[in-house]
């Protein structure tokens, strides 16, 4: 076999592994989309029972969450300039971006951390009543996967900036996006049926 | 510093204690062994650390068998107390020991003997069938074995350290809320079902990748066999509610561990909607496991019989039905929860048409075996002890579909009857018939026959001596779950038969573990040279037993439906034409996935006794484990042309 013969089936063996864990990665995203339908489902079961406490019209402040759900947004947005750079193959356009996607990502983790923390000081934490379990549960499980895409993120830019954007490295790339932008995705959902509809 | 453990969590009751000594001192045997015989090397080299999907398939099975041992002694020492704990004579167990082994019993039967006997079937079956060198993601396949291993071992350590849950085997609320069970056993139960969940679903996504991306060229979906079509069903059907029992579970833990109220009986918990999600997994879940025992009995009628499976599009018709239908009935469970009439009329009717996609099946089976040449191997027999033992356990199944006469039969024994005579029917005769099938294929060497079929003559009759007095007297009133109750009832001599009966099965048991040895022991005249022992009709039969590491040197084309058939009757087939010997890619063996598993383990185990730093170093240790995997690149290796040459002349030598 020539050389070049040899570089043309490892490229398409190389080729076949993209495809394969792209696939994989998106079957695993529905996988979590009926975790997260379960919990949506759960929260719309016990967003009544309140038992006596104020419900979400009472506790949430509206402006606040917006500002939360901007950030998240932008975010998306400036992932996706950074999958642009990526497909250009710059990783000096890749990372820049990054960076602002992580603040954006972590702004948002923080002032989600800050809403629950001013609840529970208030007295509202998740043991108070089953409706609060709900929205703690709920949006607490958004927020944790929000965490685990920032870790990730940090460890993707740091691959970045030590290998480029080797086939692996971009690869992952890719599933990361995908990841941010269902949780993104996600979040609408959470913003329309908790606090959206919560507020009327 | 160790959370809620002590020394009083060492069980000091005698029956209890003794269950912990022999744990604790098979496991000191297995290390003396190893050591004695220099076997650690071996053991981490060609077992824990490999990604090659037959040998995982092995260590699943064997794991899966030494589970089912311990099911076993768990669901006899249940008939004995239930023979002889009446009136005045309390039995052996307590009533709390009695909850904690019927639940472990449960747990064990469907998490860690059923559930990694399919997996295991699939891994060393699925690629062979498909014509593929791998799976998909052969480190994730050797992550998702080890987290299973990992939760069976938590459920084991409860035997040594602590107690089981004593709630049954789903855990409903709010019995198992800690305001009514504050002991460890719920937690065991949490973890070690969260541990091997998660093993479950990226063993899902990992088949259903496989299945979809990487068949043969050439094998169009309707060309697939019938049990790559269940595997296909059955994952897809784990990857959709496998992340509902996630969640149900974690939300049960939050309950426990921070005080939430998603399932408390006080502050607006909501008991039943831990019902309805547990069982939107858990009526699924028995599809998951009897459509793989399906597709197995449609590779063995035909096999057996000698023909073409009959109607094979219809039985691809009927896998999807029940596929779509199993997840729609969840409510039969519960028709006594109070939904209202129309709710359980919906739901006692789609639990009906479930039948008949299922009798599609029955039909198609009986017609393949008709007018063929049949051949009785043991797999043909378990087929037809299946065919009877299912259907009866599916007619027992419509009578409890019927909201009225489900009202009555609720939670009675006839009941237990219905669900074994399915699940031990179906899905374990399903799986003891595959392992005996494909067993040559892997080992290289045939299981007895004639001790195959004592232990299936003792398997049947046992199971109708055993199940047939716990339908008679569910239907005369006794429910589950009983540890004691009083002679008038008149259930006592039913009882004693069911316990005989249990002991015959013991014996198709022992007959079993006997074969498996004997035809170890005799293997050089049990071996298969063929690579094709049963005149086989699908692509596993077309390589040498065992197969060599990379399945297959060339990558098959198919042509038709029963491939590897037509390849030996039409002399026009591609196979046919010499090609040359190519390089060959490889995944790379790795210690990562066992040692993420071993830092879940830790973690479960910190989490059930609230060690806190434990819980945190464990969870960062598996965190930075993934990231060294994440970041390494040199995760295959290429076989040379020449060395797959060399292997293919070595392994065809004394091929007749």
């Amino acid at each position: 076999m020539t050389s070049v013969a040899i570089h043309q089936t490892h490229h398409n063996h190389e080729h076949e592994a993209d495809e394969k864990a792209a696939f994989g990665f998106w079957i695993y995203i529905l996988t979590d989309c009926l975790l997260f339908a379960t919990i949506f489902a759960v929260y719309a079961v016990l967003r009544p029972a309140t038992f006596g406490g104020p419900g979400p019209a009472e506790l949430f402040s509206l402006p606040y969450v917006l500002v939360e759900t901007f950030l998240l947004l932008t975010s998306s947005f400036t992932f996706g300039m950074a999958m642009l750079g990526r497909q250009a193959g710059k990783p000096s356009r890749v990372l820049p971006w990054m960076v602002v996607t992580f603040v954006l990502g972590l702004s948002f983790v923080v002032l989600e951390v800050h809403e629950f923390a001013h609840l529970i000081a208030e007295g509202h934490g998740p043991q108070s009543n089953a409706f609060l379990s709900g929205f703690f549960g709920l949006v607490g499980t958004h927020g944790l996967h929000v965490s685990c895409g920032l870790i990730w993120m940090a460890l993707m830019m740091f691959q970045v900036s030590r290998k480029g954007l080797t086939a692996p490295v971009a690869r992952k790339l890719f599933n990361l996006s995908l990841f941010w932008h269902f949780l993104d995705i996600i979040w609408i959902f959470v913003f329309t049926f908790v606090y959206l509809m919560g507020a009327i | 510093m160790f959370g809620k453990f002590s020394l009083n969590a060492i069980p000091h009751e005698p029956i209890a204690a003794g269950g912990a000594a022999s744990m604790v001192l098979g496991a000191l045997a297995v290390v003396a062994a190893l050591t004695f015989f220099k076997k650690w090397t071996w053991l981490w080299k060609e077992w824990i650390t490999t990604v090659d999907h037959k040998k995982i398939g092995i260590m699943y099975v064997i794991v899966a068998l030494i589970m089912l041992l311990r099911g076993f002694a768990d669901a006899s020492m249940m008939r004995l107390q239930a023979a002889i704990s009446v009136g005045s004579n309390h039995g052996f167990l307590n009533a709390d020991h009695y909850n904690q082994i019927f639940t472990a019993h449960g747990v064990i039967m469907i998490f860690f003997m059923a559930m990694p006997l399919m997996f295991g079937l699939f891994n060393l079956v699925v690629p062979l069938q498909i014509g593929a060198r791998d799976v998909a993601f052969p480190f994730l396949n050797s992550l998702s074995f080890w987290l299973f291993v990992m939760g069976a071992m938590l459920v084991n350590l409860s035997l040594v350290v602590g107690e089981f849950a004593a709630t049954g085997w789903l855990a409903y609320p709010p019995l198992s809320e800690v305001n009514y069970s504050p002991g460890v056993g719920v937690d065991y139960y949490i973890w070690a079902l969260q541990i091997s969940g998660i093993g479950s679903l990226i063993s899902g996504i990992n088949f259903f990748v496989t299945i979809i991306k990487m068949r043969a060229p050439g094998m169009s979906l309707m060309k697939m066999p019938v049990f790559i079509w269940t595997s296909l069903c059955t994952n897809i059907l784990v990857m959709m509610v496998f992340p509902v029992l996630t969640a149900t579970l974690a939300m049960l833990l939050v309950d426990r561990f921070f005080g939430f109220h998603f399932f408390t009986s006080d502050l607006g918990g909501n008991t039943m909607m831990y019902i309805n999600l547990i069982w939107v997994w858990g009526h699924p879940e028995v599809y998951i496991l009897v459509l793989p025992a399906f597709g197995i009995f449609s590779e063995i009628a035909a096999a057996f019989a000698q023909k073409k499976l009959f109607g094979y599009t219809s039985m691809v018709w009927a896998t999807a039905a029940i596929t779509l239908l199993s997840m729609l009935v969840w409510a039969h469970h519960f028709f006594t929860m109070g939904a209202g009439g129309n709710v359980n009329a919906v739901f006692g009717i789609a639990t009906m048409i479930i039948s008949i996609p299922t009798g599609v099946k029955v039909f198609n089976w009986l017609f393949t075996l008709f007018r063929g040449r049949l051949i009785f191997r043991t797999p043909l027999l378990w087929l037809i002890g299946f065919l009877i033992t299912f259907t009866i356990g599916g007619m027992t199944g419509v009578m409890l579909s019927v909201p009225p006469s489900d009202f009555q039969f609720h939670n009675s024994m006839f009941l237990i009857a219905h669900f074994h005579n399915t699940i031990i029917g179906g899905v374990v005769f399903g799986y003891f018939a595959g392992i005996i099938y494909w067993f040559p294929k892997i080992m290289g060497f045939k299981l007895s026959e004639f001790l195959g079929k004592v232990a299936f003559g003792h398997w049947i009759v046992g199971f109708f001596v055993a199940f047939t007095p716990l339908y008679i007297v569910g239907l005369m009133g006794m429910t589950r779950r009983i540890s004691h109750y009083e002679s008038s009832t008149g259930w006592q001599p039913f009882l004693i038969v069911s316990f005989l009966g249990a002991l015959i099965i013991g014996g198709g048991v022992a007959f079993q573990l006997l074969q498996i040895a004997f035809s170890f022991w005799k293997r050089k005249a049990l071996r298969d040279k063929t690579g094709d022992p049963w005149n086989g009709r699908t692509l596993e039969w077309s390589i040498p037993s065992p197969p060599p590491f990379y399945n297959f040197a060339h990558i098959p084309t198919v042509i038709a439906r029963d491939d590897f058939w037509e390849q030996k009757h039409n002399p026009e087939h591609p196979a046919h034409t010499k090609k040359p010997y190519e390089d060959i890619h490889m995944p790379r063996s790795s210690g990562l996935g066992f040692m993420i598993a071993v830092a879940a383990f830790a973690l479960g185990f910190a989490m059930v006794w609230h060690i806190i730093w434990l819980a945190v170093l464990s969870f960062v240790a598996a965190l930075v484990l993934i990231f060294v995997r994440s970041i390494d690149e040199h995760t295959e290796m290429t076989i040379p042309a020449s060395e797959v040459e060399r292997i293919e002349i070595e392994l065809r030598k004394d091929a007749v």
